[in-house]
């Protein structure tokens, strides 16, 4: 199908943009990569009257590192920051995780921020940002606000950014010294969403012992969900740590919910499964 | 261009036409088209390039794939308006009978393709992905069009075709000692109307 027609806008300027929201706010929708919105306007899943393409505002197009972490711009493809070699080196996760977001294809124009905004509960990105403690900065023409990864997503699909605001820039954090990241995932086929996956952050002592173990899971709950799993591994060495406890410790934890993709027992076996893993693997980086 | 595409915002009605234009294979090309026209629809129905083929129209079957400025996306995720002034190759672009692309010539060596209804979105992918890999394993190469369905192949003989039309490059580097026609330097081609012969600059033969 196609999509119903919309009025089209596409400023060239972050202020020209806001002003267009302003005007037309509630009624509008923001196109950024199109790669989720796209298929919804195909599909005539949502029919806006306006549509308001920031594909033109190059100034939004940077990836940096900045204030301790990677700061991501609106315009910043997949792709960008999946191979900014600055970005990875303060923050491995990024492209751990990126690497699992659909295909290359889609990473070529699919925007990270854009991931954020759309909210999708089984987007990769949402776990990251909440692994890392990180924000959206959320801009209108009346003010910014810089929103903390636990308030921004609100439910699937549903993220804080209002009607007339625009999502500019995302900033994710970079670990402590001595901290070992994964991300690991199991989907159908490779490239699809996740039926469920966990990013993972490991952080030892001077001695090699476990001091923090957290984890940020996609697909099992209408918005990332965020672990602290410390309890089950605290001041083992990376050889010695029991993952499986911490694996069993984040099923109890965790309620997943069936869909047409994997039953609710399949999901929390996942999570079991690949918290283990994703854990031991971010260990075995971190030492 | 950018104000070309664009409405005002008080003004802005949903049945305005905007003024598209693009360089395609190399040919500037434009139409005013709404602003809800697909890239994919654009190229097939307004400039009558059907070589890009249309299957599951929301990015999941990779048919549509086009190269944007040498990168491949999917067409049927785009609408043409975002993508004014800038460059799409389409698989016409590649190359034609008589100066095929080493991806084309492989995917016909190896019998990469039996109805071909996927193969225009397989050309254009694996040519984009060898401009960045030029010697992939196996394993590199089935991840290289695992974003891409084919109802017929089996994908055996695809991934086979992309390897082969990596050795396929080798082989003329050798021969013509200079690259062969590549995606990052579009030919002109096209519209058979246009007359537009696919031999160009740097081509292999
Ligand atoms: C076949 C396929 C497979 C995919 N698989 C995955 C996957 O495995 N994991 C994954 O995470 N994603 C996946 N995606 C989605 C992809 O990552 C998208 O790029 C991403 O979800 C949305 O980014 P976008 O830039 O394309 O946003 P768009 O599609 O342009 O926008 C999505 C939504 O966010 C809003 N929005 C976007 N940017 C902003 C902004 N700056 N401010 C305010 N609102 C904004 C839009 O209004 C819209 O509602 C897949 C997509 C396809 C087609
Ligand atoms: S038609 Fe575009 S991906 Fe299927
Ligand atoms: S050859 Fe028929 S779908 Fe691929």
């Amino acid at each position: 199908m196609k999509p119903s027609p919309f009025a089209y806008t596409a400023p060239s300027s972050l202020d020209e943009a806001l002003a267009v929201l302003a005007e037309v706010g509630d009624d509008a929708k923001v196109l950024a990569g199109g790669q989720s919105l796209l298929p919804i306007l195909s599909m005539r899943l949502a029919a806006p009257a306006h549509l308001v393409d920031i594909n033109r505002i190059s100034e939004l197009a940077y990836v940096r590192v900045e204030d301790g972490g990677v700061r991501v711009g609106a315009l910043a493809r997949h792709v960008d920051v999946e191979r900014s070699t600055e970005a990875h080196t303060v923050l491995p996760l990024l492209r751990q995780a990126l690497q699992l977001v659909a295909h290359p294809v889609i990473r070529n124009r699919g925007t990270t921020v854009g991931s954020l905004a759309h909210a999708d509960p089984s987007g990769e990105m949402t776990a990251v940002l909440a692994l890392t403690g990180g924000s959206v900065e959320v801009v209108s023409s009346t003010g910014t606000r810089t929103v903390p990864a636990a308030e921004f997503f609100l439910g699937p699909l549903e993220s804080a950014v209002a009607g007339g605001e625009l999502a500019v820039s995302a900033h994710f954090p970079s670990f402590p010294e001595r901290t070992g990241t994964a991300f690991v995932e199991v989907a159908r086929r490779h490239g699809d969403y996740a039926m469920c996956g966990v990013a993972a952050a490991v952080t030892l002592d001077a001695d090699g012992a476990v001091v923090s173990a957290r984890a940020g899971y996609i697909s099992v709950g209408p918005t990332p969900v965020l672990l602290d799993l410390t309890a089950a591994v605290s001041g083992a060495s990376v050889t010695a740590a029991d993952w499986a406890a911490a694996g069993e410790l984040a099923q109890s934890q965790t309620e997943p919910e069936a869909d047409i993709h994997a039953t609710a027992d399949y999901r929390r076996h996942l999570v079991g499964v690949l918290t283990a893993r994703a854990l031991a693997e971010a260990a075995g980086r971190a030492a | 261009m950018s104000t070309e595409a664009r409405s005002t915002p008080g003004t802005a009605d949903s049945d305005a036409r905007h003024d598209v234009q693009l360089t395609v294979n190399g040919v500037p090309r434009g139409a005013c088209v709404p602003a809800r026209r697909l890239l994919s629809d654009f190229l097939r129905h307004d400039l009558r390039l059907t070589g890009t083929h249309v299957g599951c129209e929301h990015g999941v079957c990779g048919a549509c794939t086009v190269l944007l400025d040498g990168a491949p996306v999917r067409s049927c995720l785009l609408l043409a308006v975002t993508v004014s002034g800038h460059e799409v190759t389409t698989v016409e672009g590649l190359g034609g009978p008589d100066d095929m692309h080493p991806v084309q010539q492989a995917f016909q060596e190896c019998h990469g393709l039996q109805c071909g209804f996927c193969t225009p979105g397989f050309l254009t992918t694996a040519a984009a992905y060898l401009e960045e890999n030029p010697d992939p394993t196996e394993d590199e190469a089935r991840e290289a069009i695992s974003g891409n369905l084919c109802r017929c192949t089996g994908y055996q003989n695809i991934v086979a075709s992309v390897l082969r039309a990596a050795a396929i490059t080798r082989d003329r580097q050798a021969t013509f000692g200079h690259d062969t026609p590549g995606v990052s330097r579009p030919k002109v081609a096209g519209r058979p109307d246009e007359g537009g012969t696919t031999a160009g600059a740097g081509a292999g033969a």
